[in-house]
């Protein structure tokens, strides 16, 4: 009974532990040995010697140091904080407007559609570093769109508030603004791919049973694409929480994110294990609630 | 309030345009209050869009429906109390059984406790109070079927539609759902309006039947009429099985047409149908079941001798294909009424045998 008899073949010469076993042999090696490096890392001491890092010795096997201060020192608890609350935001104007597209997305003709799903796509031909370039020349001083920003402005508030330019550049703002540009596809993406399953007779069915179209949407649309939200939700989070290069180009650097800590720990302060324990608690925070999620995710799975 | 007289559901030259193609052309027709009246055609006849006009999913380019005396025009679907029971049940997969069969009562302004009594009354109705709880992924097809019109039936439409309603069951449980479709709607006394392509779904479930073409109405009447006197080729075509041969009137007699059929070598004698004229080319049309199959020359008229070209045994009837002298060939259902098999029957292959048919069996079309 189980599979037809090309499967049956692949089981037998064992292709199909290959195939499933490849991408474990890659995690293992590029993704959990690395990380565990990592974390040897983060239990090291900080010495004047190449490569500035030692275990054992004249210094303590394990020292916990790095994490005492990751957690204690405020510098990086803002920095956790200012990293986590502008990757909140930008996740959830992300889903604000990437969520009226997916849906327009899978209401359009075919034709159409692949034509603004391709759009989506589009930017990922330029380079991400000169898009970022783009925006720090849209929003300097001297651009047409601080000028037009700045005009609207002053024509709105009251005098008093009027400006010579708006303050985009180097501030919070600025690195929600590009995450929000930069990352808007990988929200986009997962929640077509969710809302486009659907099955257009529920709505019609909700709607024969007396819905609104806005009930429609609470009632039916909006609970079976959580998978989508969740999904595209992990996938803007996750990179933009560490984003290192944003922050950098267009951030306030007085209030440094956590990705920018743990460069800058790397290279100009020459802290390895205080940049690997700084790199280990971000990731205990992102995945953290990842695997609650799916834990309960694969718990509703089985009672079904 | 409806006027006296005033159909309970009208429908009043309704047509409709997808672009250039017209998918439903002039249909008007009236529905009693209380009966199953089906739309019957094949796939593109116009009978879905039909229903979703009736639903509100679609308007009507040109025409009006009329639901006790009101006027739908404009009336979006839910403000309107019809409800649809979907081919594919379009049951909401995040929702348990009652939470489904509940969702219609969402808007309706009724305590909550009123509201939880009507649903166990609905789950009560089609059986299904175990699975109360349950997700539609976890229970059977014919469960879901249930659930489906359970969800339609809470709301006390006075209209329910029912797209293809047994098309996803199996034969078995079509047939036992067919009854209990039968019994609900006797207990609800809502009124149906049910889609389908099966002739046999639509002959046993319904009061009337508008048998469909193209996007028109063909003939509408109840299943014994629709069978018995089809009024065009297509209807007894579309309805069980038919054999149909070109014809000639030759005389109009007192309740009677002696026609010429070349096909079967001779005249026939068939019952009169208003509206025809002598030396008109007319179609003669007769039923398989209502042809009869002997050894011996039969008395009356209208027997022809052929020669058993093919028969098939069905255990409680058997078929046989007969072949006329003219190269026409005719199908004759026998109803093996006496026990003995292969033995009892009434004629073999090749057997030399007469078949013959009542005056009043052949249906004589105006095409």
């Amino acid at each position: 009974m189980e599979g037809n008899r090309l499967s049956r073949w692949f089981d037998r010469k064992g292709w199909s532990d290959l195939l499933i076993g490849a991408p474990y042999v890659w995690l293992l090696l590029f993704f959990l040995l690395p990380f565990l490096i990592v974390v040897a890392m983060s239990l090291g001491t900080k010495t004047p010697t190449a490569p500035p890092i030692s275990f054992g010795g004249d210094y303590p096997l394990f020292n916990f140091q790095g994490y005492v201060r990751a957690v204690t020192d405020t510098l990086y608890f803002r920095a956790f904080i200012t990293s986590l609350v502008s990757a909140g935001i930008a996740t959830l104007l992300c889903l604000l407007i990437g969520y009226p597209m997916a849906l327009g997305l899978t209401r359009v003709s075919k034709s159409w559609r692949n034509i603004l799903l391709m759009l989506v796509i589009l930017p990922f031909w330029t380079s991400f570093l000169l898009r970022v370039y783009a925006w720090m020349g849209l929003m300097g001083r001297s651009s047409w769109f601080n000028a037009g920003i700045t005009k609207i402005w002053n024509a709105i508030v009251p005098a008093g508030w009027a400006v010579d330019f708006m303050p985009m550049m180097h501030s919070n703002f600025a690195v929600v603004l590009v995450m929000v540009y930069t990352y808007l596809p990988f929200m986009i993406l997962p929640l077509y791919a969710s809302l486009e399953r659907l099955d257009p007779t529920l709505d019609e069915a909700a709607l024969d049973l007396g819905s609104r179209p806005w009930q429609v949407f609470l009632d039916v649309t909006l609970p079976q694409s959580i998978p989508g939200i969740v999904a595209g939700g992990m996938l803007v989070f996750i990179p933009a929480a560490g984003e290192l290069v944003i922050p950098t180009l267009v951030g306030d650097a007085s209030s440094p994110m956590i990705g920018r800590v743990i460069s800058d720990q790397f290279s100009s302060a020459r802290d390895w294990p205080m940049a690997s324990a700084i790199a280990v608690v971000l990731l205990v925070l992102m995945v953290g609630p990842a695997m609650i999620y799916s834990h309960f995710q694969a718990k509703a799975e089985g009672s079904k | 309030m409806a006027a006296a007289g005033e159909p309970f559901l009208r429908i009043e030259n309704i047509s409709k345009f997808f672009g250039p193609f017209q998918a439903v052309k002039d249909v008007s027709l009236n529905v009693a209050k209380g009966e199953i009246f089906s739309l019957l055609g094949g796939s593109g006849c116009g009978k879905t869009t039909l229903l979703r006009m009736l639903a509100g999913f679609e308007e009507p380019t040109s025409g009006k429906i009329f639901l006790d005396g009101r006027d739908m025009t404009g009336v979006a679907p839910w403000d309107r109390p019809v409800h649809m029971m979907f081919q594919s049940y379009a049951l909401f997969p995040h929702m348990s059984v009652e939470k489904n069969i509940g969702y219609g009562l969402k808007h309706e302004k009724m305590s909550a406790q009123k509201k939880a009594s009507r649903v166990r009354e609905m789950l009560e109705l089609v059986q299904l109070v175990p699975y109360a709880t349950r997700k539609p992924h976890q229970i059977s097809g014919g469960q879901r079927q249930r659930v489906a019109l359970a969800r339609a039936l809470a709301r006390q439409p006075k209209l329910l539609l029912l797209d293809e309603p047994l098309a996803a069951l199996d034969k078995k449980l079509r047939e036992r759902t067919q009854f209990e479709l039968m019994s609900i709607q006797q207990r609800t006394g809502v009124t149906f309006i049910v889609v389908t392509h099966d002739q046999e779904e639509a002959m046993t479930l319904s009061d009337r039947i508008a048998v469909m073409d193209k996007g028109e109405v063909k003939q509408i009447g109840s299943p014994g009429e629709v069978y018995e006197f089809p009024n065009s080729k297509f209807v007894a075509d579309f309805i069980g099985s038919i054999t149909s041969f070109p014809a000639t009137i030759l005389e109009r007699q007192t309740g009677q047409l002696r026609l010429s059929v070349p096909a079967l070598g001779g005249e026939v004698m068939a019952r009169d149908v208003p509206g025809l004229s002598e030396g008109q080319e007319a179609t003669l049309a007769i039923r398989p079941e209502k042809l009869l199959i002997s050894k011996d020359r039969p008395e009356g008229a209208n027997a022809f001798q052929g020669t058993v070209k093919d028969l098939a045994y069905f255990g409680k009837d058997s078929l046989y294909r007969v072949i006329l002298p003219s190269g026409v060939l005719v199908q004759a259902h026998a109803v093996n009424a006496t026990r003995g098999g292969e033995a009892a029957r009434v004629a073999d292959w090749d057997d030399r045998v007469w078949i013959s048919f009542a005056p009043s069996s052949a249906i004589v079309l105006a095409e």
